[in-house]
């Protein structure tokens, strides 16, 4: 029994396109019913939002080309000018009406609508709704002012049937300018369960093997994966990854495509290798599929996290550490730390261990160069001549992002400069 | 001077070489990483290169120029700073990729007008479509022309874009251009390379989890500068094929540059080819720092300045004071013979180079291995100490010595294999003899060995007969017996033999590495000007400023300028009066007592007819000069002005905390 019913498509079509579109069938319902017949007009803009790899961008793009709705399909990011967004667009409609191609040229809104008109025109689109599909619309938000706005609100500004959708990872509310404009339609696309996540993901299992077998080996996954990654993308990307091992017992003989139970045993510490590896990308999937050809540990593959260690000249240490101590400790210990004779230390004890808990929540302060020197001076044992090699070092830091200068305006005056390593680093440089 | 071009020239070769070989392993694998792109993931290198910013450059351009010749004719190059935004960025990578374009098919000038007319447009797509029309064009180009490129690029090489300096980078352009090439992968083949010069946690700390996920990241770590830093001494220094030698104290001053401040080799390299500049422009005998080849042909064409020049050297004085009478006479007054001596001279001092080479290397073997170190880990800290004086008068080579001689066997005979390996290799003629001796050692220690095993067999033995006898007094015996053969047995055999080969080895050393300076003729090719080279690699803007000011006669060389002691004369520059005078005060300085002070100085010369004038009122042209030299402070970034008290300014130097 179809879901989908809608008079104006075939029911062949809309058949398949439910099998194409699994767990969001309400969404593409609601989506069909508002844009109604070809000829009609539909909503001028409609606003789709929901969480990474909900489908949006999937959904919509299946809708449109199984029903062979004339539609536009571009990514935000990709085009990262208004400009450049625009002559997109424009070109893709030339392709999609069939005109041979001439070079676009579009610069403002003003353009953007007249040659719009022009492109419509010029085809046989007329009596159809043509759809402009905005992914990633966010970034929208970064482009000149009158872009959102005028998409909003498109068939009005060009008089034309053209339905234009925003599809974007966050609510409608951190969109609206503050000057007010056309509120579209939203829609929310809600995140997979897990089941749906099992039915999605068994969909698409590989020809050789039964399609139970491959169901029960993504439960197994889902199970282990579930708690830390709902994401459809990347737990695609592990099942294939994982698949090889999963099949190797069947593959030499030992168990059939019916023993779940010795699978299980057999990868189910192998994922949670994969969970600590492959996942946070510590080590790439390649060569994680050469460890598992191999059949060799991954201890040998050390992870980018591994090789955390900086070898840095010997001054540069110092002056690592001296900045360190001058962001972290206040001005007023440096004569008791640094100075030789500094006098009693009066019992502050109850203070220090304050002082020390809330400087590394407070975060690093910034220093003057002044200061960074004269602690360097205080911590390195033997003399050091204030060379220009020591002041490129201090640079050199900063492009390395282990120092950052803060104010720029008085480079001459008497920079300042905070440290940004971390405890641990410091540690590791200092032994 | 040729010579020293030549050297700068094999000098670079070396590093390029160099280079090439640690990235040679790095080319097998993008190979094989864009046959398998699956997914949505671009394959990354994460080249982790250290710190030495310095010399990045020169490696990416020989990893470049190698991705060129052998994989793929598209590597585009990208800085940060070239980079602010993700429009720079792409527009910065077309232009790369399409100029590279144009060196592959120069001649087809069609091509660059629609390189012009892209240029307009720089997006993915366009890129794209000229991506397609290259490897489009060149297909059937193939069979005609272009047999032997083709056959080194395959049919759609990848498009390699390297980002040099990752930590600059900032986050935005880094993820949306990822963002964006991961979603034209399959039409576009890119790899990218990320130069990374801190850790590989940088990565994690730019990109968030949804980005690096589209990334396939494999890391390679690139050799450590200190390593690269000894292997370039190896081949430089420690060779006798560059006559240039460098003495003990330039050595120590650049290596502890580069230990202390940059870790740069490029810097290493640079402040070598200073010391060469330097030597052949202040030494006049440098001519005859060349090989020995051409040491004859130069030694006859010397002229009689030049013998002079020889004469006058304190290590050929010390020479010829040996000598006998008669010859010391014709030394010093025969140019023909002197010549012929000198060349003698200069062919001892090459043979001595090549001994001294391989001993030392011999020596290092033995003391590399030795726990803590007593001469140093790398062999450069062992030339260091060799070069300076008599190795063998220290203490440390007493100490290792002493660890030498409680080496165990395996350890020993494999460091003696060592030896004979170096040994061979080198190319003196005096080595025949040594080889044959310490070949002498091995077989005496193989035959220790076999020795060994039978006395094992012996005790064994003794011991089967001990648990035979169960006589307390005779077991007692027996056991005292057992344990002083042992000792006195293998005390003899094999310590004695330890002994001999150390004490050998000592020999060898008291030998071959005589310190340079004692040389005949070192001059002519070590070079030793420490302080010279220090106050020319050692910048001190700081120092060289206060000496400007405080003492201007060091710079100006005005003789009236020459200041006594600790008094401010009004013959200096303004500023220099108005530097010494901000010296005496504190970290706010009052401006009136300041122009008061400048006007008392400047006017003690003319105190006489000045007199009535000043006693009140400063002269203008005075406050002019005053006011021209702070403003000329300020400039200098001494002092500024204060926030706190209007007529005050801040000092900002030392003293000011």
């Amino acid at each position: 029994m179809p879901n989908l019913e809608h008079p104006a498509y075939p029911a062949a079509d809309l058949l398949h396109l439910e099998s194409l579109v699994p767990c969001r069938e309400s969404q593409v319902s609601t989506l069909l019913s508002i844009f109604g017949e070809r000829q009609q007009f539909s909503f001028p803009s409609i606003f789709i939002y929901g969480h990474t790899s909900s489908g949006k961008t999937y959904v919509m793009q299946t809708l449109l080309t199984t029903l062979q709705l004339p539609h536009v399909f571009v990514n935000c990011v990709e085009y990262f000018t208004s400009r450049l967004l625009l002559e997109e667009i424009l070109i893709q409609l030339q392709s999609c009406s069939g005109t041979e191609q001439t070079s676009v040229h579009c610069d403002t809104l003003n353009d953007f609508v007249r040659l719009f008109k022009q492109a419509l025109a010029s085809q046989e689109l007329q009596d159809q709704t043509l759809y402009i599909v905005l992914d990633r619309a966010e970034q929208l938000r970064e482009m000149e002012a009158n872009i959102l706005p005028a998409f909003l609100r498109l068939q009005e500004l060009t008089d034309r049937n053209v339905t234009v959708v925003l599809l974007s990872e966050i609510v409608w509310e951190l969109f609206r300018p503050s000057s007010g404009c056309f509120e579209p339609f939203t829609m929310y696309f809600p995140d997979y369960s897990i089941g749906h996540l099992q039915k999605i993901l068994s969909q698409n299992h590989p020809p050789e093997y039964s399609a139970d077998f491959y169901s029960a080996y993504i439960n197994i996954l889902l199970g282990v994966f579930y708690m830390v990654c709902r994401d459809l993308k990347e737990l695609r990307h592990l099942a294939a990854l994982n698949f090889a091992k999963y099949c190797e017992p069947v593959v030499r003989g030992e168990a059939n495509e019916r023993d779940t139970r010795k699978l299980w045993k057999n990868i189910e510490p192998h994922l949670k290798k994969a969970m600590q590896t492959v996942y946070l990308r510590e080590i790439s999937s390649s060569q994680w599929e050469r460890l598992q050809h191999d059949g060799g540990e991954p201890g040998q593959l050390k992870g980018l996290s591994a090789h955390t260690h900086v070898e840095l000249p010997y001054y540069s240490k110092f002056l690592l550490i001296a900045a360190y101590l001058a962001s972290y400790n206040p001005v007023r210990t440096d004569k008791r730390f640094f100075l030789k004779h500094h006098g009693k230390i009066r019992k502050t004890n109850f203070m220090k261990k304050h002082e020390k808990t809330s400087n590394h929540l407070l975060g690093p302060k910034p220093f003057p160069l002044d200061r960074l020197l004269a602690i360097l001076y205080s911590i390195v044992d033997n003399r050091v001549a204030p060379t220009a090699n020591i002041f490129s070092q201090i640079t050199s830091l900063v492009t390395l992002q282990l120092l950052s200068m803060v104010g720029q305006n008085d480079q001459l005056d008497g920079p300042r400069y905070k440290c940004t390593v971390s405890l641990d680093f410091i540690r590791a440089i200092a032994r | 001077q040729q010579i020293q071009e030549n050297l700068n020239k094999q000098l670079l070769d070396n590093l390029v070489r160099f280079l090439s070989r640690s990235h040679s392993d790095f080319q097998e694998k993008t190979t094989k990483w864009t046959c398998k792109m699956k997914f949505r993931e671009i394959p990354t290198a994460a080249l982790v290169l250290g710190v030495n910013v310095t010399d990045h450059d020169l490696t990416f351009r020989g990893l470049s120029d190698v991705l060129q010749d052998n994989i793929t004719p598209y590597v585009a190059l990208l800085e940060a700073k070239d980079c602010p935004g993700i429009k720079n960025l792409m527009q910065k990578l077309m232009g790369q990729l399409m100029n590279c374009d144009i060196e592959v098919d120069s001649m087809e000038d069609e091509d660059c007008v629609q390189v012009s007319q892209n240029r307009i447009r720089c997006s993915m797509p366009s890129l794209i479509s000229w991506y397609e029309s290259v490897t489009k064009k060149t297909d059937p180009e193939t069979p005609s022309k272009k047999r032997n490129s083709s056959s080194r690029h395959w049919q759609s090489p990848p498009v390699v874009v390297v980002f040099k300096d990752m930590e600059s980078f900032t986050t935005k352009v880094l993820q949306d251009f990822i963002v964006i090439s991961s979603q034209h992968i399959h039409e576009l083949p890119l790899v990218l390379v990320f130069g990374i010069a801190t850790s590989p946690m940088i990565i994690h700390r730019l990109l968030p989890h949804s980005v690096s996920s589209l990334l396939c990241i494999e890391l390679f770590q690139s050799i450590s500068c200190k390593e690269h830093l000894s292997t370039i001494i190896d081949k430089l220094l420690l060779t006798s094929q560059f006559p240039f030698k460098l003495g003990e104290k330039v050595l120590q001053v650049l290596t502890n540059i580069f230990l202390y401040h940059d870790f740069s080799v490029q810097n290493f390299v640079k402040g070598f080819q200073l010391c060469i500049v330097e030597h052949f422009y202040s030494q006049p005998l440098s001519v005859l720092c060349c090989h020995l080849v051409d040491v004859k042909k130069r030694v006859y064409s010397l002229s009689h300045d030049q013998c002079e020049n020889i004469r006058r050297l304190p290590s050929f004085r010390r020479y010829v004071e040996k000598q006998e009478s008669g010859k010391q006479i014709e030394l010093l007054t025969n140019d023909s013979f002197l010549k012929e001596e000198t060349e003698k001279l200069l062919e001892d001092l090459h043979a001595y180079h090549e001994n001294y080479v391989s001993i030392l290397r011999c020596l290092h073997v033995f003391t590399s291995s030795l726990p803590k170190y007593p001469l140093g880990k790398q062999i450069r800290e062992l030339h260091c100490a060799c070069l300076e004086n008599r190795v063998w008068e220290t203490e440390e080579y007493e100490s290792s010595l002493q660890l030498a001689r409680m080496l165990n066997k395996t350890d020993l005979v494999t460091m003696l294999q060592q030896c004979v390996e170096i040994l061979m290799s080198s190319s003196g003629k005096e080595f025949d003899k040594t080889v044959e001796k310490v070949k002498e050692f091995l077989t005496q220690f193989q035959n220790l060995e076999a020795e060994a095993s039978q006395e094992r067999d012996v005790s064994v033995s003794s011991q089967k007969e001990l648990q035979k006898k169960t006589d307390l007094y005779h077991l007692q015996k027996t056991l005292l017996e057992l344990k002083e053969s042992r000792r006195s047995k293998k005390l003899t055999k094999f310590e004695m033999l330890r002994f001999e080969v150390v004490d050998y080895i000592d020999r060898l050393v008291r030998k071959y590495l005589v310190p340079a300076d004692n040389r005949t003729l070192h001059e002519i090719v070590y070079f030793n000007a420490a302080t010279v080279l220090r106050g020319h690699l050692n910048a001190a803007p700081r120092t060289a400023l206060h000496t400007a000011l405080n003492n201007p006669h060091w710079y100006l060389k005005n003789q009236d300028l020459k200041c006594d002691g600790g008094g401010i004369s009004n013959k200096a520059p303004d500023i220099c009066i108005v530097y010494k005078l901000h010296l005496e005060c504190g970290r706010l300085i009052n401006l009136v007592d300041w122009l008061e002070a400048f006007s008392t100085v400047v006017m003690a010369a003319e105190e006489p007819n000045a007199d009535a004038a000043s006693s009140d009122q400063v002269d203008d042209i005075i406050h002019a000069r005053f006011i021209r030299a702070v403003s000329e402070l300020e400039l200098l970034g001494f002092i500024k002005p204060s926030k706190q008290k209007t007529d005050h300014v801040a000092r900002l130097t030392w003293g000011g905390c």
